[in-house]
């Protein structure tokens, strides 16, 4: 059977599980909506959670972004994990323990404040909307590219299937999918990554193997793979790329301030935090944030070992190849855009150098409708050419995309590809979905606007809300505006500098004033915003330090916690009530009370 | 129960974050990221260590850090009676 039927038939069973377990899964109340009733066992929340963590580019992405950045990638791997230990120490068993529903909730009744509970829920829309609107152009990507339809057809067949298991089973529908998708798209992943390392190294263990020796027969046999690919990167003008710091990549402070910003905005991104007021207790809710980064962690090891496979083996049958012995995967994927060739020099043979070949992704010269081709049979592309040496375009995403062929595996592996990476990108918009419709029907229309308002009527808010909401994501995924690379910085920034020093301070230090952290949150906001729209959307170099704009909500964090804790000095000091409560959170015993107050 | 020995249980607790906080920065940070040149100068297997500190250590240290925690506090909850 072809590729593309393969596809259907994978998405296509994968899909219908989703719906089945959704329709099983709906609820009647506000806590099975809000959060599961509380009744999800540590180890499936930790994968729903790891689920509703790795996004589309998670799965697709990330491997080309590493395999290109060698070393200075792990700030994505590292950043990306060590969140889940804040998580998991500072955050997680107290936020159960306190067990109302939202992260505004928490931050509304520990700053005795519906001004604080405001600047709360903005940003938790604001940083949820944001990270959406990827998600749902992910979705639109690889029904296009695998399904071959329009990315806007797959974008509103991607609203469907979200707006059915959110909008019927809330989070109860969510958290559920979410552990049947984590299994989808964890098997998807390391199947190829298996086999190439086996094809590579003789090593079933992808962590292992892109350390050990090569086994495959050629004159590299019985090298280390890494000490080859820092042969190789250098002998074509790269840094090494096991190597850090060196000339053209990024500043040590830059690559610590990253890493710090990405493992802090991780700890307080609303929708991971929100997964861990779904078990029953507060031991499980420590628990499960372990169970969540061993889930996310069996991706995140085995995406550096694709990286290095994927560079070896694409630098190994490209690189001073003549284009006509090209492999076939390498022609086939030229036709979707994300490779292409460029014959600068007219010698037939791809080389591959540091650099962009053209500028821009390529556009193919079309005469009649046809594309058409160079002398050598490749597509010709009508950019305008670099003067540099670099002859390939190699789009990151086809060191996932194109694995399953490169390592020569049926085709039902490339069908699973595209149903995981679908996965994904579904389970992490549903997600982000229930925190916007849950924020604007819990936090503002039933804690602020109407807080009588019966079940039902807070049920059918919060269903119309998602819907809402996925209108919005849906029109920003066929719309992608110019700046959705950009802002994703802006989520990570804006969770690190406004939400995780207040929940920490709140927790850990009675004396913390609703005066200090509305202050705190506002500073480090400000400041946050105010460098990345700086330096992305005005053009200004690194200014601070230079340090980039994903980094710089490590500063902003900072700014937060001195002032929240200057500020709180300076004013009366917390009710008593409120200081009750701190104490109270800190003590396992008697989460049931908490909730029943609901 | 009275409440020196919850802030005895408190104090517990935030010792163990300490400690194990620590270790989170010491492999990330120190060993991934600061010494990672001098580290690279040694290899295990083919790994130079302090790219493979960055590149998996750290990921495999955070989930065993987590699990440590856990045990400690199922241990500390039981003995001050705290548990659920």
């Amino acid at each position: 059977m072809s590729i593309l039927t393969w596809t259907y038939i994978m998405v296509g069973i994968t899909f219908s599980i989703y719906i089945v377990i959704a329709w099983r899964s709906r609820v009647a109340t506000t806590a099975g909506f809000y959060v599961a009733g509380k009744g999800v066992p540590a180890i499936f929340n930790g994968m729903a959670t790891a689920a509703d963590w790795m996004s589309a580019a998670s799965f697709i992405s990330m491997a080309g972004l590493i395999s290109f950045l060698g070393y200075t990638g792990s700030m994505y791997l590292m950043g990306w994990t060590g969140g889940y230990v804040l998580l998991a120490l500072l955050l997680a068993p107290y936020l159960r323990k306190f067990g109302k529903f939202t992260v505004p909730d928490f931050v509304g009744d520990r700053y005795y404040s519906d001004t604080a509970r405001v600047v709360a829920l903005i940003c938790a829309i604001f940083v949820s909307l944001t990270y959406v609107c990827g998600q749902m152009r992910g979705v639109g990507i690889v029904f296009s590219r695998f399904l071959e339809v329009q990315v806007h057809v797959g974008v509103i067949i991607g609203m469907a299937i979200v707006f059915i298991y959110a909008g019927l089973g809330g989070m109860k529908g969510i958290t559920w999918t979410q552990v049947a998708q984590y299994c989808v798209l964890i098997v998807a992943y390391l199947i190829p990554a298996v086999a190439i390392s086996v094809h590579l190294t003789g090593w079933p263990i992808p962590q292992i193997g892109y350390g050990a020796a090569i086994s495959a027969v050629g004159p590299e046999q019985g090298k280390y793979l890494l000490d080859v690919l820092d042969v190789v990167n250098k002998d074509l003008g790269f840094a090494a790329y096991t190597s850090a710091f060196a000339a053209g990549q990024k500043s040590m402070l830059d690559v610590f301030m990253i890493t710090f910003a990405l493992m802090v905005g991780t700890a307080g991104l609303p929708h991971v935090i929100i997964r861990f007021y779904t078990v029953p207790n507060v031991k499980s809710a420590r628990i499960s944030a372990g169970y969540a980064l061993f889930f996310i962690a069996l991706l995140y090891t085995t995406a550096p070992a694709v990286a290095v496979f994927a560079r070896y083996n694409m630098i190994d049958t490209l690189n001073d190849k003549p284009y006509k012995q090209a492999p076939s995967w390498f022609l086939n994927w030229q036709t979707t855009g994300l490779m292409a060739w460029v014959d600068k020099n007219g010698d037939g043979i791809i080389q591959y150098r540091p650099g962009d070949p053209f500028v821009g992704p390529p556009k193919f010269k079309e005469a009649d409708g046809k594309i058409e081709h160079g002398k050598f049979g490749e597509p010709l592309v009508t950019n305008k050419l670099t003067d540099n040496q670099n002859e390939l375009y190699v789009d990151r995403d086809i060191m996932v995309l194109a694995n399953p062929e490169i390592a020569g595996l049926p085709n039902w592996v490339v069908g699973l590809v595209a149903a995981g990476g679908l996965a994904a990108a579904l389970s992490t918009a549903a997600g982000l979905l229930l925190v916007i419709g849950s924020s604007i029907a819990h936090d503002l229309y039933y804690r602020m606007i109407n807080p009588q308002a019966s079940e039902a009527l807070q049920l059918t808010i919060g269903r119309i809300m998602i819907f809402v909401a996925i209108c919005v994501a849906g029109y920003f995924g066929v719309h992608p505006p110019a700046f959705v690379a950009q802002v994703v910085a802006f989520a990570f920034g804006l969770a690190a500098s406004s939400f995780f020093p207040i929940i920490i301070m709140g927790v850990f230090w009675k004396r913390t004033t609703r005066e200090g952290a509305i202050a705190g949150m506002i500073v480090g906001i400000v400041f946050t915003a105010a460098y990345i729209i700086h330096v992305k959307f005005m053009g200004a170099g690194f200014w601070f330090l230079g340090i980039s704009a994903e980094g710089i909500g490590t500063v902003g964090m900072i700014f937060n916690f001195v002032v929240c804790y200057i500020v709180s000095l300076l004013t009366p000091p917390p009710p008593q009530d409120v200081q009750d409560m701190v104490e109270s959170i800190r003590y396992p015993r008697g989460a049931e009370a908490a909730k029943a107050v609901h | 129960m009275d409440q020196s020995k919850l802030t005895e249980y408190w104090h517990k607790n935030l010792t163990y974050v300490v400690i194990l906080l620590c270790i989170w920065g010491l492999v990330s940070y120190v060993l991934g990221i600061i010494f990672v040149k001098p580290l690279n100068a040694i290899s295990i297997g083919g790994f130079p260590l302090g790219f493979w500190f960055a590149n998996q250590g750290s990921e495999v240290i955070f989930v065993i850090l987590i699990f440590v925690y856990v045990g400690l506090m199922s241990r500390l909850d039981r003995k001050y009676d705290v548990q659920e």
